[in-house]
């Protein structure tokens, strides 16, 4: 172990198709005592009832949340982006919503929370891109690796739709590049770190 | 230089532009949420090709059109005829019931962008047979969307999604009927325009607008910081009877609010409020 362990803050996920059975097999994976706070945005149809929370509620050990709009991020909660609605960071780890119009034709756009993201946490951020057949969030990635986060793709191989995990990795050099199973395993062993 | 410092700099030069933008023309987005603001101001820097935020505050400054552009930027106009259809069922089933109870009755739409919203007011309230008793003011800062929201004109491949909102919404006539159209636009009909005053209001800078009997202010509050976000409800709670309902987007809540405890909640997914009589 080095001296100076990094102190992780927070994970950011973005997915798309095939993300439901996807994040099933991370969230459900993460220990009780996972304290980062995990903000996601699954593509999702604008008008679609959000069920992801209540999905997950059952699935996974800790709290899972829609986010609310000025809300402060807590340590060991999930929050998903609601239906039609960016989710941003801002610089005081609040969550900020909005309805601009799409980003890579999408709303809520993984771009979005990953570069917002970015900037609020720095290199204490862990940045992972899962299974979809788009590019949204490439960019964010990239962006996410420049500041000094720690970048995480789902290996394309294992992916239920490749165009996502591969644009990723066309756009900046992962740190990691694992299966879903790794990768619940490397966020437990990350923050068994702290 | 590094990373971590080269974003505090930009945050500097974000900052001071906006400081700028106040000083010069008096629009105030000096507490947005600033994730927002950045995000926005970074697209059109870098359309633009300017190499910074201070290079940008030097054309802000001495470029009164690339200020409008900016400033359209800043304001975010996406919305739609009975946008959340769910939201106006809800206002025509536990809103409507109150206000006819009243001899006249006034309505705010604030922050009316193109007035999509206010038009989808008006239809429910002509349909509620409530013509004759309510004056609609819509008010915007921006004066570019403003004129078109008194226009009416929409793009006619839009209709298709306006009316199916409209009858999810319980619509009760043919939303056809609301409309004029043309090749590539419908005009929303003049009796609907004629209910309407529209006005160019402030939210951040002006103030008390009139004693209303509903404010609606959707998607609006998201682009502001919590501090903006306060001073704003207040100003709403201020500019309302009591009894008046306020209307908000449906991830906005009162509940963080300092005022949260003078309202009741008349609906919670829809996000409606209702003034306590005190």
């Amino acid at each position: 172990m080095s001296p100076h362990p990094k102190k992780y803050e927070a994970v950011v996920i973005g997915v798309s198709a095939g993300g439901l059975t996807a994040l099933e097999t991370i969230l459900s994976a993460l220990h009780a005592s996972f304290s980062l706070p995990v903000l996601i945005v699954q593509h999702i149809s604008p008008d679609a009832e959000s069920y992801l929370p209540q999905h997950f509620a059952t699935r996974c050990p800790l709290p899972v949340k829609e986010a609310d709009d000025k809300e402060d991020i807590m340590a060991r909660t999930i929050y998903f982006a609601p239906p039609d609605y960016h989710m941003m960071v801002e610089l005081d780890r609040s969550i900020s919503l909005s309805v601009e119009r799409r980003v890579n034709f999408s709303r809520p756009s993984v771009d979005v929370l990953f570069e917002t993201a970015a900037e609020a946490y720095g290199d204490g951020l862990i940045g992972i891109i899962l299974t979809g057949a788009n590019h949204d969030g490439a960019a964010g990635l990239a962006r996410i690796k420049q500041l000094g986060g720690l970048t995480i793709v789902q290996a394309p191989e294992t992916a239920q739709a490749n165009a996502m995990p591969r644009a990723a990795l066309e756009a900046t050099q992962a740190d990691h590049i694992l299966t879903l199973k790794d990768i619940a395993r490397q966020l437990n062993a990350l923050e068994g770190a702290l | 230089m590094s990373m971590p410092e080269h974003i505090d700099n930009e945050r500097l030069e974000i900052q001071l532009l906006l400081e700028a933008v106040y000083r010069k023309y008096g629009y105030d987005f000096r507490n947005y949420a600033c994730a927002h603001t950045k995000r926005r101001l970074e697209h059109r820097r870098a359309m633009e090709g300017l190499g910074d935020y201070s290079q940008m505050m030097h054309r802000l400054i001495h470029d009164e059109e690339f200020f409008d552009t900016v400033l359209l930027d800043l304001s975010i106009n996406v919305t739609e005829m009975f946008r959340d259809p769910w939201f106006y069922k809800k206002v025509r089933e536990a809103v409507v019931p109150h206000l006819c109870t009243y001899p006249f009755i006034k309505v705010w739409h604030a922050g009316c962008s193109a007035g999509q919203e206010v038009y989808s007011m008006a239809i429910l309230l002509e349909e509620e047979g409530m013509r004759e008793r309510v004056q609609i003011y819509a008010t915007d800062f921006n004066e570019i969307v403003l004129q078109k929201a008194k226009d009416g004109i929409y793009p006619v491949d839009l209709i298709r999604e306006y009316t199916t909102n409209y009858q999810k919404a319980g619509g009760t006539q043919s939303f056809s009927d609301y409309y004029t159209a043309d090749y590539a636009s419908v005009v929303m009909k003049r009796s609907l325009r004629e209910q309407v005053l529209f006005s160019s209001h402030n939210l951040v800078t002006d103030g008390v607008f009139g004693e209303m009997n509903v404010i609606f202010c959707r998607n609006v509050l998201i682009y502001f910081n919590r501090e903006l976000q306060n001073k704003v409800l207040k100003l709403f709670y201020d500019s309302l009877c009591p009894g008046g309902f306020l209307c908000l987007g449906s991830k906005e809540t009162l509940m963080f609010s300092e005022i949260a405890d003078k309202f009741e909640v008349i609906a919670d997914r829809e996000k409606i409020y209702r003034k306590k009589r005190m």
